[in-house]
């Protein structure tokens, strides 16, 4: 019985958490790693995409709302989606045309793009604030729980209950079918191939015929996607506050790089591997040894291995020892 | 558009600096001139990382926070019952962690043969964060459980802040050379990427060890190099000299307020001013030596100075940590002028992104450039908000005032100096890349 209890707890708050975290942070890895691959450059624009992406999902869900539109138990923010991934397709093929391009044709440095991405970021920035505001909103409606803590109790009668939120699920079924979709395109469309010979060897992929814009134009339209998925789901999960999109860029970056950079599957991995480490690591596992132990004890050591306010530190930690050990990533495969 | 020399443009700068004293008030017109020089000292510091190095430093956040942090451990004095209470577990844990670090240092060389030594060295660190928490755990709630309100930490040592300055410059520099030994040896966006977020990991460490930094609790009233506002109102010396200024009208006790508080921020101005003068001659200096045209030939080919002898990774390395030195300067500078130090404030974007494109705008390779960058750049990002309040009202005068839509783009007038910003970067990138003051082409 406590030992189910422990699982429970552990479940509660570390498996299902990081099984979530990490779906969104795979999600924004694939996108930074396809950019990377395709387009050769670290896009630090992307989590202010994310932003912008879920700022439009959001104003659809109003709009929607407005209209007495709903989805019943599920988020009206799932219907809001298609058009959100429009706008933001849209607005990255927007900036590929007046901006990367130039320096694509001029096949400027690698810097030179990081530089221009941040001149992007802080457009993003700015028109996601100037239209939404910089404040949490939270967007999520329907039901909350798929199992809730108290139902759980009264129909087993352990001293834990399991708690399930419906978000955790659609963001679990929707990563699934995401990335099931994408992996399909990637390893058995004829266009999802010659984007994989792209990004292997430029120059004989362009000899053997591959359309150059139109692989890159794929490349933006599925990053945009992605990133729309992904920041939608977070924002359902927690809130959406543009400051903490721009602060997910981070850990992004850690999973993309911990995967090896321009590796999609990789980049997958790595976002559960950066999310599990998180959440585990910061975890105060006092109750769950409670559980386990024979014997109780009232020691007011939390037993947690590292504090709460270094959630993002551990992640900067595993990519400054991938960097440093394995700059190729730890997940050896085909580069996208 | 033609290249502008160094003269001219700083002369528009010190007009543009004259408009806003005389339609504002000459209060915000020094506090602007006083944030322009400090930041012209932050972006001339990116500028010798990136411009005469090629090195590109996202961590510049990082490097003002522990500036920052030296102001308080210089400047603020020592709580005695804080050391009393907990020092002597500090200190051990200090003396355990140095321990550790050397035991890694010497695997690292020892054993430097030996296959497993990295997931040895890993482990140590994995299995002695546990006990250096258990050893230092009982003192921290000790130090931090005295007088929680305004100090629950140790302060610091009571001195002059001005040497706050040069131990935040060697903070930085000390850190630098743990960062660069790490990651110099890195592709370009990998270093980018990786500096970026190592100053993630410094921030959130001076932002909760609250024994250290009072943490998100901020730590005000700090030192000043200037003399305070209220002693000024009160001497006599300083009110004669505002009714000799000020002849034409009689002086009222308002006028002493706002003019001490003016007086104030122009000793400030003096003192920066002096400050970036002898870092910019100490820098023109080092940039015009055989040192400087040989870090240029690294930048501009590395191959071929490798091949002339030099040792590359430990110039870069030295490059790194001066550069690094200023920006830590710099960064006691601000907490300085700030007055208070709020861990919590530190951001990528407006401590690391904005600096750098103070130096992409300003001309990255050229020291003017850089200050100027730093003036330009921080002048708009002031005075954007009432820019695009102006260019709002132009463009909207047609709706009336309580039109939603216009009560709305009034109330997101803050965040038009990103899109400033943002819009001025992509402009200079596309149409003049090498920056407003270009990096002097040396003809032989």
């Amino acid at each position: 019985m406590d030992f189910l209890n422990a699982l429970i707890l552990l479940s509660n708050f570390v498996i299902v958490p990081s099984i979530t975290y990490g779906s969104q942070l795979a999600l924004g890895a694939i996108g930074v790693t396809l950019i990377y691959g395709i387009l050769r450059f670290a896009n630090f624009a992307y989590g202010d995409l994310m932003a912008f992406g879920t700022m439009c999902v959001i104003l659809f869900t109003w709009l929607l709302k407005s209209w007495g539109v709903n989805l019943g138990i599920f988020p009206t923010a799932l219907l809001a989606l298609p058009f959100g991934i429009t706008l933001t397709i849209i607005v990255s093929l927007f900036f590929d045309k007046t901006v990367f391009e130039y320096y694509r044709n001029k096949k400027s440095s690698p810097v030179t793009f990081i530089v221009v991405s941040l001149g992007i970021m802080f457009v993003l920035n700015a028109v996601v604030r100037i239209i939404i505001g910089p404040n949490d909103i939270v967007f999520m409606d329907g039901s909350r729980f798929i199992i809730s803590a108290v139902d759980f109790k009264e129909a087993t009668g352990l001293l834990e209950g399991l708690t399930i939120k419906s978000t955790q699920v659609i963001t679990i079924i929707t990563t699934s079918l995401t990335c099931f979709l994408l992996f399909n395109f990637l390893n058995k469309t004829k266009t999802g191939k010659s984007m994989r010979a792209y990004s292997n060897n430029e120059d004989l992929a362009l000899l053997s015929g591959i359309d150059p814009n139109k692989i890159i134009l794929i490349t933006w339209i599925i990053a945009s996607i992605l990133a729309t998925i992904a920041g939608t789901l977070y924002g359902l999960d927690k809130s959406f506050k543009p400051f903490t999109y721009f602060n997910n860029l981070l850990p992004i970056f850690a999973a993309t790089i911990v995967g090896g950079i321009g590796n999609p599957l990789g980049a997958f991995y790595g976002g559960f591997v950066i999310a599990f480490s998180e959440i585990a690591l910061t975890y105060a596992y006092k109750k769950f040894i409670f559980y386990l132990l024979p014997f109780s004890s009232d020691s007011t050591n939390l037993i947690q291995y590292i504090s709460t306010d270094y959630k993002f530190a551990i992640s900067f930690a595993i990519l400054v020892v991938v960097l440093i050990f394995k700059p190729q990533g730890i997940f050896k495969g085909k580069v996208i | 558009m033609n290249n502008i020399d160094a003269k001219t443009s700083f002369t528009i700068m010190g007009f543009l600096l004259l408009i806003v004293g005389i339609l504002q008030s000459w209060g915000v017109a020094f506090s602007i001139l006083n944030l322009c020089l400090i930041s012209a000292i932050m972006s001339m510091g990116v500028n010798i990382q990136w411009g005469f190095a090629g090195l590109i430093n996202f961590g510049v956040m990082g490097f003002l926070a522990i500036g920052g942090l030296a102001t308080v451990l210089i400047s603020v004095p020592p709580v005695v019952e804080s050391w009393s209470a907990g020092g002597l577990g500090i200190l051990l844990s200090l003396i355990f962690l140095i321990l550790i670090i050397y035991a890694c240092l010497f695997i690292n060389k020892r054993y430097s043969k030996y296959k497993y030594k990295y997931h040895l060295i890993f482990a140590i660190i994995i299995l002695t964060i546990p006990v250096l928490k258990l050893i230092s755990g009982p003192s921290i709630k000790l130090i931090e459980s005295i007088n929680p309100a305004a100090q629950g930490y140790l302060g610091g040592l009571g001195l002059p802040i001005i040497f706050s300055w040069f131990v935040g410059g060697l903070l930085s520099a000390a850190l630098a050379f743990v960062i660069g030994k790490i990651c110099l040896g890195l592709r370009s966006d990998y270093l980018a990427i990786s500096t970026l977020l190592i100053s993630g990991i410094i921030v959130s460490v001076i932002k909760h060890e609250e024994w250290l930094s009072r943490g998100v609790k901020n730590v005000i009233g700090l030192k000043r190099p200037a003399p305070y506002e209220v002693d000024l109102q009160n001497s006599e010396w300083f009110i004669n000299l505002i009714e000799i200024i000020h002849f034409w009208s009689p002086t009222t006790k308002g006028i002493i307020i706002s003019s001490s508080g003016i007086f104030v921020k122009i000793c400030f101005s003096v003192i920066f001013l002096i400050t970036l003068l002898i870092l910019l001659y100490l820098s023109e200096r080092a940039v015009n030596s055989p040192w400087g045209r040989m870090m240029r030939a690294i930048r501009d080919n590395e191959t071929a100075a490798k091949a002339m002898g030099k040792n590359i990774v430990k110039q870069q390395l030295n490059i790194f940590m001066i550069g690094s030195a200023i920006i830590g300067f710099a960064g006691a500078m601000l907490v300085t002028y700030d007055g208070l130090f709020t861990p919590s404030s530190y951001q990528p974007l407006r401590y690391t992104f904005l600096i750098w494109v103070m130096v992409l705008l300003g001309g990255s390779g050229n020291n003017y450039g850089a200050i100027l960058g730093g003036f330009v750049v921080w002048f708009i990002w002031i005075e954007s908000a009432p820019i695009a309040l102006f260019l709002i009202n132009i463009f909207t005068f047609f709706l009336e005032n309580e039109n939603i839509f216009k009560i709305h783009l009034i109330e997101s007038v803050p965040y038009f100096r990103y899109l400033m910003m943002g819009v001025g970067l992509l402009l200079v990138m596309r149409y003049k890349p090498e920056g407003l003051l270009p990096e002097k082409k040396i003809k032989f």
